[in-house]
């Protein structure tokens, strides 16, 4: 009896994330193209149901809500579920619309996905070779030697973004409040683009009047194709399609240059805005500023101590932090009732903080790559990433919490070596994190050069 | 060569409703071959014979400024795109035939860019809409331009060209539908390029010869609605607006 109204609040919770999927996509994700495929929007909802019902279960197990069996029940079949989806559905249809796309390959259109998703599953259980992430005990097609994989790339995305991300945000706040942008300086860099534009334009002016006078006189403007081209164009002058060139590639030069002023100013105008708020909201985001800069640097600290001295972590936060306010300030309190309170607020904002974070960064990636013709395989795509990096926040997240709620993680998942994931995330959370200084810095030293060129 | 006369056209559009190949195929009777993301804003002239054929013809030069770019950017690209909508003096606006919400957010260009523009009159005319309101004033020439025309079945053609019929409510654009991939559908004396011309010529004639103000010969923002396809479409629209508007004029 009590299944039942356990499984009907399961699946009620599931619809609720379901639609709210459905709602993010058709009012962020797609709001400037047409959803003609009502599949993609389906299979991205349901990802996100289901990657976030794994999160909710993580939560009734710390809260003891809903009888423990049924919690193992819809841990094993959420898990299932996930799995067959971003190992089977969503790159088979990723190939599908891939293949669409591609006129030549139309009419077989099924065929040629089902090769590449064949391709795709060769791969990926190639992936899982050279990783020391399973005991060879287990068969082909169990759980855990799917997870395991899915996991190792999840980890590998989540380290790579937060890594850029944890040198990205000191950056960016230390540079809007350390640079003082007036409207002078907004007003010059306009007014050097506005010049740019005149001066592509006059050229322009004489392109299309030298190729105008061209036309009418009856020559003929095309470019020196094939050999017997270059040869013919060696001995006839023209001149005319000569000085055309010579232009071209000077407005060519001049149009990158207006580019590049396009993208100071508006640069330069996110500044300003961000500097100006000196209201409550101003001091509110400068104050977060700072937290977020001094939490990033000691993270990539931590990375590093991780892995020069070869430790993972043996006990979560919460207990250490218990166990030092018991021992060292003496303050004495009920460990049992504190740590389940704790350990869910801090896995509450985890997790929040992380969905949060992912959807944000998926809408600006999605918005800078996509186009009307792509727009399917890339949402797509993003599901398929965020179903990784759910199940992987899932395996890491094993590492925040107290013993007495590992167990679930550890029951359903099997014999993972856990400790390689927290391993492999320190290092390429460093990896990223450095090459982000490097390419940023790199970027930086390019923008002032750029400033002193007339 | 350089000291012809000019005027400048916006031409405003979503991201990847083909604003760069038009802009290609009206300046240089080309088709774009390989097409890429516009930053920021890119410029290409094209010459003009305004009243070719007549007595009175003069070449000028119409520059096409393509601005980059989508109606949800961020606030700091909005106010940089706000620098080239400066001394306007005809806009094209461009759709996606296949894309439902390009058309519509055509509404929210024309916002962006007219808003700019707007000369403020003396006299209010309140009618309740408030969008005709603000365009009441629009002494902007405008064309509607949708592109992929290949793309869309002939059954669907049909509902896809009624699209852009709200737009007439607000300022009577004239509209072409055409591919920009085929020269074809701008070939000289096609009914596009005639359509374009006029559109061209209207835009010179604002420019340079309308500064007097008042005298015209016919009214400023009342332009037919064509459509090549929807023949004898319903006169009262263009009708209402137009009594509106030149009511507004004087």
């Amino acid at each position: 009896m009590s299944f039942l109204i356990d499984s009907s609040i399961m699946i009620t919770s599931q619809i609720l994330f379901f639609g709210f999927g459905w709602l993010f996509f058709m009012r962020q994700l797609f709001k400037d193209y047409e959803i003609r495929q009502y599949v993609v929007q389906v299979i991205f909802s349901v990802t996100f149901a289901f990657s976030c019902t794994m999160f909710e279960l993580i939560i009734f197990e710390i809260l003891g809500v809903l009888n423990s069996s049924s919690r193992y029940f819809h841990w094993k079949m959420n898990l299932c579920v996930i799995l067959l989806i971003l190992v089977f559905m969503v790159p088979f249809y990723i190939g599908y619309f891939i293949v669409s796309n591609i006129r030549l390959l139309h009419k077989q259109r099924l065929l040629f996905s089902c090769l590449l998703w064949l391709t795709f599953m060769y791969f990926f259980w190639k992936l899982g070779d050279p990783f020391p992430i399973l005991s060879p005990k287990h068969g082909i097609l169990s759980i855990e030697q799917l997870i395991s994989r899915v996991g190792v790339i999840g980890v590998t995305l989540m380290a790579l973004l937060s890594g850029f991300g944890a040198v990205n945000c000191p950056y960016t706040y230390m540079s809007y409040f350390l640079r003082n942008v007036t409207d002078t300086d907004i007003l010059a860099l306009e007014r050097r683009l506005l010049q740019t534009m005149d001066m592509i334009i006059s050229k322009k002016k004489r392109m299309a009047m030298a190729r105008r006078t061209m036309f009418q006189k009856g020559e003929v403007h095309n470019k020196p194709s094939g050999f017997w081209g270059m040869i013919k164009s060696v001995t006839t002058s023209a001149s005319g399609s000569e000085n055309l060139t010579l232009i071209q590639q000077e407005v060519d030069a001049l149009e990158e240059l207006s580019r590049q002023l396009f993208l100071e100013t508006a640069d330069l105008y996110a500044t300003k805005r961000i500097e100006y708020s000196k209201t409550f909201k101003g001091k509110y985001f400068n104050f977060l500023g700072y937290f977020f800069s001094i939490y990033c640097v000691w993270k990539i600290f931590m990375a590093t101590i991780n892995i020069v001295f070869d430790r993972v972590g043996k006990t979560d936060p919460v207990t250490r932090g218990i166990e030092i306010t018991v021992n060292y300030l003496g303050i004495q309190f009920d460990v049992k009732f504190w740590s389940q309170h704790i350990s869910f607020i801090l896995v509450g904002i985890i997790i929040v903080t992380s969905i949060r974070g992912l959807l944000i960064t998926l809408t600006k990636f999605f918005y800078a790559i996509s186009s009307s013709k792509s727009s399917n395989v890339i949402v797509l795509l993003l599901a398929q990433i965020m179903g990784m990096y759910f199940v992987s926040s899932v395996l890491l997240i094993r590492m925040s919490m107290p013993l007495e709620y590992r167990t679930i993680i550890t029951e359903v998942l099997g014999e993972l070596q856990f400790n390689f994931y927290h391993r492999w995330f320190d290092v390429i959370f460093l990896v990223s994190a450095l090459s982000s200084i490097l390419f940023l810095y790199l970027a930086h030293k390019q923008a002032p050069e750029k400033q002193m060129a007339p | 060569m350089a000291s012809l006369d000019r005027v400048k056209v916006l031409v405003l559009g979503d991201s990847g409703v083909g604003k760069s190949s038009l802009v290609h195929l009206l300046c240089q009777n080309q088709v774009l071959g390989n097409p890429s993301w516009t930053v920021g804003c890119s410029v290409d002239v094209r010459v003009h014979d305004y009243k070719e054929g007549t007595p009175e013809e003069k070449t000028y030069y119409i520059e096409l400024w393509d601005v980059g770019g989508s109606v949800g950017s961020a606030s700091s690209v909005k106010s940089t795109r706000a620098v080239f909508y400066n001394s306007v003096n005809g806009i094209i606006f461009v759709h996606d035939l296949t894309n439902k919400k390009s058309s519509q957010n055509l509404r929210r260009w024309s916002l962006e860019a007219l808003n700019r523009d707007l000369v403020p009159t003396g006299v209010l005319v309140t009618n309740g809409d408030y969008d005709q309101e603000q365009f009441a004033d629009n002494q902007i020439p405008l064309l509607v331009i949708g592109t992929k025309l290949d793309q869309i079945h002939e059954t669907k053609r049909h509902e896809v060209l009624t699209r852009t019929a709200f737009l007439a409510e607000d300022f009577n654009p004239e509209e072409i539908n055409l591919d920009c991939t085929n020269p074809r559908y701008l070939a000289a004396g096609s009914s596009n390029a005639v359509k374009l011309s006029r559109f061209f010529d209207k835009v010179i004639e604002k420019r340079y010869f309308l500064r007097e103000g008042n005298q015209m010969t016919l009214s400023p923002i009342c332009w037919e609605m064509f459509s090549i396809w929807i023949p004898g479409f319903p006169d009262r629209k263009r009708f209402g607006a137009g009594t509106l508007k030149s009511l507004h004029y004087d």
